[in-house]
């Protein structure tokens, strides 16, 4: 099953309230996905700095970690956001795997925020304290897992590009090939699972040129299986269906918000949810809303 | 007679249930508690927010009406009674139907009338895609379009469609009848055009007329759709297949 959320803030006085909105609508869908979640938040950055995601075992000292790297760091629980000028991310990245062989650099990025657990979607958001977190977008997911271990490797979202995230409901029947293609092109892909070829099918084509609306495009003819995707980047939000819809999705726009959910129950809680217009994406039908449009 | 006309908050005695501070499993029970010569014929359902499963499973004549958006499963299984939605609904509503009456005023997602028997399902919107996939003698009248493969193997009962249809329509289907007024993005395996005759008029516009729209279409704007009847006898010329 799995259910899957998104919310892309249109007016700047709800970004203090991304978390929150998000925070609700993941526990909404507990229901669906109760192995494991994870979300992705795009709050704030700047140009120069890179947003490095870590993630380490339980009881991880990040603040010491910071000092000993030299740059600031915010720890929530597992994770830690480690903010370094974007011409020292190469040396970092080397730094960490050099001296702390236990962390992982989950997610990187100017924006980009990502936090993944095992564990019922409710306990992970609160664990990292999603509520308190602000942003102009967010897409999150809740696990029922059919293609790979429920581990925290295989919870959602997947980030193979800088500032690229994505989420996933249902399963891909070429992932296998895709994945060989796709390695041989250069990615690297860290596990398994067959979301994660999307998400990396997704930053290949981006690399090749593709907006993210083009690159989900060519993911109908490229991509074989279910799926309903709800993808993130710097500046934008997409959502795709398979052809056939096989995995629901409902949206809802306001002048102030774009929000996705795998039920409308996700949506029910969301303010001014009763005078949004509310529909079903089309099969087939590439949805995008960027910041800077 | 138009049943959605009915406001079953204008009766007095109306049975209030609050799914805010009610669970629907409570909602339920008390449903199906009902003797078939209960009093208790009109009940408001207030903040359903989506959930799953409202109504399933009702087996009296009674009205219900539902005050926002329900969730998968919408009076699944109803038998005689007569539900309105005041939004839209989700996977599946009506599935099951047995008889009765039920009305969507905003749009159905998959599979609304799914497997039905009976009764007739109204949809004021859009029905997504596989509307009436299986049905076994509901009649349904979509006011919008419906989605891809609709009526999918339906083998009895009517789709009225006032907008447009998606991909395959009519897909392996037996005997179920499809009235179209817009266009079909592509009739699905063993399903063809018929000609409209005047008994087919006639069947038409009596379900207009159940749906409270007859006159306020023309009918001679829809086309009629059914089984080329090739699929679903044995061949002996594909006896090789087997």
């Amino acid at each position: 099953m799995c259910g899957i959320v998104g919310l892309f803030i249109k007016d700047p006085k709800l970004e203090p309230q991304l978390g929150a909105m998000l925070a609700e609508m993941l526990d909404v869908m507990c229901d669906r996905g109760p192995d494991s979640a994870g979300f992705a938040v795009y709050g704030s950055g700047s140009d120069g700095t890179v947003k490095l995601t870590l993630r380490g075992p339980a009881g991880t000292d990040f603040a010491a970690i910071g000092a000993a790297l030299g740059h600031a760091v915010t720890a929530r629980d597992t994770h830690a956001v480690l903010t370094v000028p974007a011409a020292d991310e190469a040396a970092t990245r080397a730094a960490i795997a050099g001296r702390f062989p236990e962390i992982s650099v989950v997610g990187a990025g100017s924006r980009m925020e990502l936090y993944k657990e095992v564990g019922l979607p409710a306990d992970v958001a609160r664990r990292f304290k999603l509520e308190t977190m602000s942003g102009t977008h967010a897409i999150g997911h809740t696990r029922m897992a059919t293609e790979s271990a429920v581990t925290t490797d295989g919870a959602h979202p997947f980030s193979t590009g800088p500032d690229q995230c994505l989420v996933h409901n249902g399963s891909l029947s070429n992932h296998a090939g895709l994945r060989r293609r796709l390695e041989r092109e250069g990615l690297t892909l860290t596990t398994e699972n067959d979301s994660e070829v999307a998400a990396a099918y997704l930053t290949y084509r981006m690399r090749q040129g593709d907006t993210l609306g083009q690159a989900l495009e060519h993911s109908l003819g490229d991509l074989d299986g279910f799926y309903t995707f709800v993808v993130g980047t710097e500046s934008g939000f997409g959502v795709l269906r398979d052809p056939i819809a096989c995995k629901p999705a409902v949206m809802a726009e306001t002048d102030e918000y774009v929000a996705f959910g795998s039920e409308y129950r996700a949506l029910a809680g969301l303010p001014g949810i009763e005078n949004a217009r509310v529909w079903e994406p089309e099969p087939a039908k590439v949805y995008f809303w960027d910041r800077a449009a | 007679m138009n049943l959605s006309l009915k406001q079953a908050g204008d009766v007095a005695g109306t049975k209030l249930v609050d799914l805010s501070t009610s669970s629907v499993r409570e909602l339920n029970a008390a449903l199906h508690a009902l003797a078939a010569d209960t009093n208790e014929t009109f009940w408001k359902v207030a903040h359903p927010n989506g959930r799953h499963a409202i109504a399933a499973g009702l087996d009296a004549a009674i009205d219900i009406e539902i005050d926002g958006p329900v969730g998968y499963y919408c009076a699944g299984m109803n038998k005689r009674g007569r539900v309105i939605v005041n939004g839209n609904a989700g996977v599946g509503v009506g599935e099951n139907m047995m008889s009765g009456f039920i009305h969507v005023k905003g749009d159905a997602s998959q599979s609304a009338g799914a497997t039905a028997h009976g009764g007739l399902l109204v949809i004021d919107g859009n029905a997504s895609a596989r509307c009436g996939i299986s049905m076994k003698g509901i009649d349904i009248v979509v006011k919008g379009s419906v989605g891809h493969l609709s009526a999918f193997m339906g083998q009895a009962g009517t789709l009225t469609v006032l907008g447009d249809a998606g991909e395959a329509l009519g897909d392996s289907l037996y005997e179920a009848k499809l009235f179209v007024r817009g266009s079909v993005a592509g009739l699905g395996a063993d399903c063809i055009e018929k000609e409209m005759r005047d008994e087919h008029k006639a069947l038409l516009a009596s379900k207009l007329e159940a749906a409270g729209i007859l006159g306020e279409v023309d009918i001679g704007e829809f086309r009629r759709y059914g089984s080329a009847r090739t699929l679903y006898h044995f061949h002996v010329d594909n006896v090789s297949s087997y």
